[in-house]
């Protein structure tokens, strides 16, 4: 068996949270200087131009990307052959309030959703756990922000709309969202499972690397359908207008009840924090 | 070339401002989003004082991460502003004349800002290192148990946005 110690795991979380807090992914960046070059929208190259801009400054002079720097979402693969003799959850938490206590970063969760008192150091995080062969712990983090978690949407359609009705759904979504998700945005959808499932692989559609495709034929053809749609509804850039509404579009699916359809859509902002790191379980002594 | 504005904006500028136009501000605005938003106007309901007096002033929706000892302030870059279009009325009323966030406005909001000829300012969102840079002084004036939602005065300038409803309720959106 194999194990991984506490302290590398907060460690881990937090240098995570504060790098991607700083920095986009250099494929998303190229992609966005991609998208600027071909804007015909004049306002909405010049607002990709200081999108641009924007994550230099952060990165050179190590200020936030964003003032709000999410909700903690991390998302665990487990190996099957580690073993932790520690609260796996707490050491993530611990993780998480040392880097928006370390990297100055803006705390944005509060204890009930009534009452509403600041946690003062943003835990909880939402963990979604995943088991895995091998011996490797896969963490993807990422600070997701409030604007674009608000314009997302959930809808149990029937298997007789079929493919259009998703299409339908997820194209009022954008719309609906127009300015307020802040595009260029990445559009995940999750089709199938039921309820919770959809929603999930939505949002695990958002953590998927910006230039890959789906597993499947079905969903790719689906996530070029749908890119093109999107780029056609002249949101633009902070829906000012323009071609540039969507970066990508993610589309996980997943077998579901004969008499259901259900479909998710989670938006992502331009502003695409997130992180990977895969750590390597230390072999215990004297086991097997 | 954009439209320099010296806060507070007199009467003449800010009804002279079209939808569209670049605009650059400096002077001293006021920051207040969602919770900060809600006092205010229980405030005025129980006619209680205000934190600072509206009237003829700006307020930027904004709740910055925490300044580093070196800085002045953290990524600030604005909120989504529909979230305060059941409050802005309110405050509209008491002499409130500038507002600066993103994203579009209710009907409701846009007819009492004509009323008032009051204009509404777009941020582009997710600027949040860009804007920290035209931010010259930052005070939490009230609410400090808000943190980030604490209403601050902060001086600006150069503080880039788009006109996006005009006093006339034109709009970009």
């Amino acid at each position: 068996m194999y194990t991984i110690e506490r302290k590398t795991i907060v460690e881990t979380i937090k240098d995570m949270f504060i790098d991607s807090a700083y920095h986009l992914g250099e494929d998303f960046v190229n992609k966005l200087k991609s998208s600027q070059e071909k804007e015909s929208n004049q306002l909405g190259k010049s607002i990709l131009s200081k999108i641009i801009e924007n994550q230099e400054i952060a990165k050179n002079n190590n200020i936030p990307l964003c003032q709000d720097t999410g909700v903690a979402v991390v998302m665990l693969e487990i190996g099957r052959e580690l073993i932790f003799d520690y609260d796996l959850e707490e050491a993530i938490n611990a993780g998480v309030r040392r880097g928006y206590m370390d990297g100055y970063l803006r705390k944005s969760m509060v204890k009930h959703p009534i009452n509403r008192i600041n946690t003062l150091d943003n835990s909880p995080a939402v963990i979604h756990y995943e088991f895995v062969a091998g011996h490797q712990l896969t963490i993807h983090a990422a600070p997701k922000g409030g604007g674009s978690e608000n314009m997302s949407r959930l809808k149990m359609l029937t298997p007789g709309e079929g493919e259009q009705g998703i299409i339908d759904f997820v194209i009022e979504t954008v719309k609906l969202a127009g300015g307020k998700a802040c595009p260029p945005l990445i559009v995940g959808v999750g089709i199938g499972g039921n309820f919770e499932k959809a929603a999930l692989i939505a949002k695990k559609a958002i953590f998927r690397k910006i230039n890959d495709q789906a597993e499947n034929e079905v969903d790719q053809l689906l996530e070029e359908k749908l890119l093109k749609e999107i780029n056609h509804l002249n949101v633009g850039p902070m829906g000012l207008g323009g071609e540039t509404t969507a970066l990508a579009v993610k589309v996980n699916s997943y077998p579901c009840h004969i008499a259901s359809l259900p479909v998710a859509v989670n938006l992502q902002c331009h502003s695409a924090r997130k992180s990977e790191v895969i750590l390597d379980g230390k072999k215990i002594e004297n086991s097997n | 070339m954009e439209k320099k504005l010296k806060t507070p904006i007199d009467d003449h500028t800010r009804e002279s401002l079209i939808a569209g136009e670049e605009v650059l501000i400096s002077g001293y605005i006021y920051t207040g989003r969602d919770a900060a938003h809600k006092l205010m106007v229980e405030s005025i309901i129980k006619g209680e004082k205000l934190p600072f007096n509206v009237d003829q002033q700006v307020i930027y929706y904004v709740g910055p991460t925490p300044a580093k000892p070196n800085q002045v302030i953290g990524a600030c870059g604005p909120t989504s502003s529909y979230r305060m279009d059941a409050f802005s009325p309110t405050l509209m009323k008491k002499g409130l004349k500038v507002m600066i966030g993103k994203g579009p406005r209710s009907k409701e909001f846009i007819e009492q800002l004509k009323k008032q000829k009051a204009v509404y300012l777009l941020a582009i969102g997710g600027l949040g290192a860009k804007l920290s840079q035209t931010v010259k002084e930052n005070k939490v004036i009230a609410y400090p148990h808000l943190q980030s939602e604490a209403v601050r005065q902060l001086y600006v300038e150069d503080f880039p946005a788009i006109v996006a409803i005009d006093s006339k309720g034109n709009s970009v959106f």
